[in-house]
């Protein structure tokens, strides 16, 4: 150990002789370590992203969408058998054993109405199990139930974005809004969410019953087509997500009586899946980034291995004195080796700093979301140390092999 | 057959007693550099036998060599070969750094160095800041710092005045006289042969005489004899 001290001892006192050339030679590994401390940080912010995005969106939500019209033949042209409906919604927690919850789904933009104030709005029909499967909640107020679904009642739930256009500092419970010019009673606000990773303002919407929604608000047309819904969302049981979304697939084709040889007249998509293919891409990404950046640190490498090889020339008649006054082979390697070392060490270290920094700078200047990572950190220092092992070993051995002899003769 | 051997030295037979005090002399090319770095441990006979201290330096690897250097040779250069930027004291201290010595004596040896040579005011001076003199001295407390056998000393003279000249060799006497260190001078200078106590004349890698010195001579009696020098008082820093 006392050997190790030593050696650094002697490697800083070199260092320090040749300031500037050092500083240069470190450049190389500060700009490398700072760039992929900066484009880790980067791509796990990314990542980042997407971990609040499905934390966001509630956790094992599967949302099951009619489908395309396009598909066709003479079906297209019929309609109903392409449509999802409420009884739909309803069969799925029935008789799929993996799905929990589930909520039919109809949104429409819409006028609100308060006083003599407006604003434009997403409506969203659902049934109260929509609040759990996606983990929204009550702020003040009262959720509506399952008997407000039955009986149509106009009641609604405000999202923060709505209260603060519309109310402006007044309590929203119990008072009367309109929509479309039908009165609706405000019986509870919600718990903020943010934007989500598309930057949509999650908290501009009015939640109702999707009874009351369907013949009040988005009512019209056929009279079928009060069957019909947008959309359904399902959360499935931890970590039955794939089976949940085989058996709402049987269900639905038997429900919709399709057979063996037809296509799906909806489709099954798991969030979590989707987001986990983007958070995938987003990897793949980051990794790029973060190679393309350690090249840079390999290039800083053989920088240091440069300076130590002009070094070690250098001082060939320094080497000759330590030689013969009994330095052995090992003592200068190490020396030469802790020096190479030192030099990247101490980048590394600044180079972290300088990740930090630029990590910093880029979420400030460019609005991305970044995180810098303790292992990252931990593996650029490791790395740094690893450069300078690999690119410092040449020059030193081929300090700890000169010929005493003629390293002493060296001028 | 294209074999193209230069032999530096040939048919040497030699013995070099504890507490002698020898000088070899010789014009370049005569075979006293490799000669010195045989004495030395930091070359190997091509065949024949050198002993040190009973040991068969031709026997030893690289690494046993730096270790007997260490521990029992002491180098002194014409040039003096001292660290830049390093102070007196830490340049005494280097050979020390390769031994496995208890380092908390490190500076009191190192200091104890410095004193024989009459340098330990100087300690903390960089060799930027001392005389040719001064730092051929720091350079012969580093070689005495490992307390070795023998003392080698390669044209210790040759980048210093003459009165420095013979401060100098009046340092080896005391060391030879007080220590009873053997002590080996290169040297191409009669005058600072003729400190020592044998003088060894080598011509074309012969040695062409081996012979003692009747009377030696005396650097202290000889320094005391001259006039005190007022650049060697004590220097404004």
């Amino acid at each position: 150990m006392n050997k190790v001290f030593q050696s650094m001892r002697i490697a800083f006192r070199a260092l320090r002789v040749n300031k500037l050339r050092s500083a240069l030679t470190m450049l190389g590994i500060i700009i490398g370590v700072g760039a992929v401390i900066a484009m880790v940080s980067v791509g796990s912010g990314a990542t980042d992203r997407i971990h609040q995005q499905i934390a966001s969106i509630g956790s094992n939500v599967i949302i099951i969408q009619p489908g395309s019209q396009n598909t066709g033949g003479v079906k297209s042209g019929n309609g109903n058998s392409q449509t999802l409906t409420e009884e739909d919604a309803e069969a799925i927690p029935r008789e799929c054993p993996d799905v929990v919850f589930s909520t039919p789904i109809q949104s429409n933009n819409q006028q609100v109405v308060y006083g003599s104030n407006n604003w434009g709005t997403k409506i969203y029909g659902v049934s109260p199990d929509y609040m759990t499967i996606r983990d929204i909640r009550i702020e003040e107020g009262e959720p509506f139930t399952a008997d407000d679904v039955k009986s149509t009642n106009k009641v609604a739930l405000l999202g923060k974005t709505v209260v603060d256009n519309i109310f402006a500092g007044e309590d929203p419970i119990g008072k009367t809004i309109r929509v479309r010019k039908v009165p609706f009673t405000v019986i509870g606000t919600l718990v903020p969410k943010g934007q989500n990773s598309s930057g949509q303002d999650q908290d501009d919407m009015i939640l109702m019953p999707i009874t009351t929604a369907k013949k009040k608000v988005m009512g019209g047309g056929r009279a079928n087509s009060w069957q019909q819904i947008g959309q359904i969302m399902v959360q499935a049981r931890d970590g039955r997500n794939n089976a949940a979304m085989d058996e709402i697939e049987a269900l639905l084709r038997q429900r919709h009586r399709l057979q063996a040889t037809e296509d799906n007249d909806f489709q099954v998509r798991s969030l979590e899946e989707m987001a986990a293919a983007q958070e995938q891409a987003t990897q793949i990404m980051g990794l790029l980034l973060a190679s393309i950046a350690s090249v840079s640190l390999i290039v800083g490498g053989i920088g240091i291995m440069n300076i130590m090889l002009v070094s070690v020339t250098e001082r060939t008649k320094e080497i000759g004195l330590r030689q013969a006054v009994g330095a052995k082979t090992n003592d200068i390697l190490s020396q030469f080796l802790v020096e190479a070392v030192s030099l990247s060490l101490l980048g590394g270290c600044l180079g972290i700093g300088m990740g930090v920094l630029a990590s910093f700078g880029i979420s400030y200047f460019a609005g991305w979301n970044t995180l810098v990572s303790l292992p990252s950190i931990m593996a650029a220092f490791f790395f740094s140390a690893l450069v300078g092992v690999f690119f410092g070993f040449y020059p030193a051995r081929k300090a700890a092999l000169l010929d005493p002899i003629e390293a002493l003769r060296y001028e | 057959m294209g074999d193209n051997h230069v032999h530096a030295l040939r048919g040497i037979s030699l013995d070099i007693a504890r507490g002698d005090f020898v000088s070899i002399m010789g014009a370049s090319g005569s075979g006293k550099s490799t000669l010195m770095n045989i004495i030395g441990c930091l070359d190997k006979p091509s065949s024949g036998k050198y002993y040190l201290d009973g040991v068969d330096v031709g026997a030893l690897d690289r690494d046993e060599l730096a270790d007997i250097r260490n521990r029992k040779v002491g180098f002194v250069f014409q040039q003096f070969n001292l660290l830049a930027r390093t102070s007196a004291l830490e340049n005494v201290e280097l050979p020390l750094l390769y031994s496995d010595n208890d380092k908390s004596k490190f500076k009191e040896r190192a200091m104890a160095a410095l004193t024989a040579v009459g340098l330990e005011k100087r300690y903390d001076h960089h060799p930027s800041q001392l005389s040719g003199g001064q730092q051929q001295r720091v350079a012969i407390a580093r070689s005495l710092i490992n307390d070795p056998q023998l003392i080698l000393a390669d044209e210790p003279t040759g980048a210093l005045d003459s009165r420095t000249s013979i401060e100098i060799m009046g340092i080896f006497q005391k060391l030879n006289r007080e220590k009873g260190m053997s002590i080996v001078v290169v040297t191409h200078e009669p005058d600072i042969a003729h400190y020592s106590n044998r003088i060894l004349q080598f011509k074309d890698g012969h040695l062409m005489l081996d012979e003692a010195v009747p009377n030696p001579r005396n650097a202290e009696r000889e320094l005391a004899e001259m006039p005190e020098l007022e650049e060697e008082k004590e220097p404004v820093a």
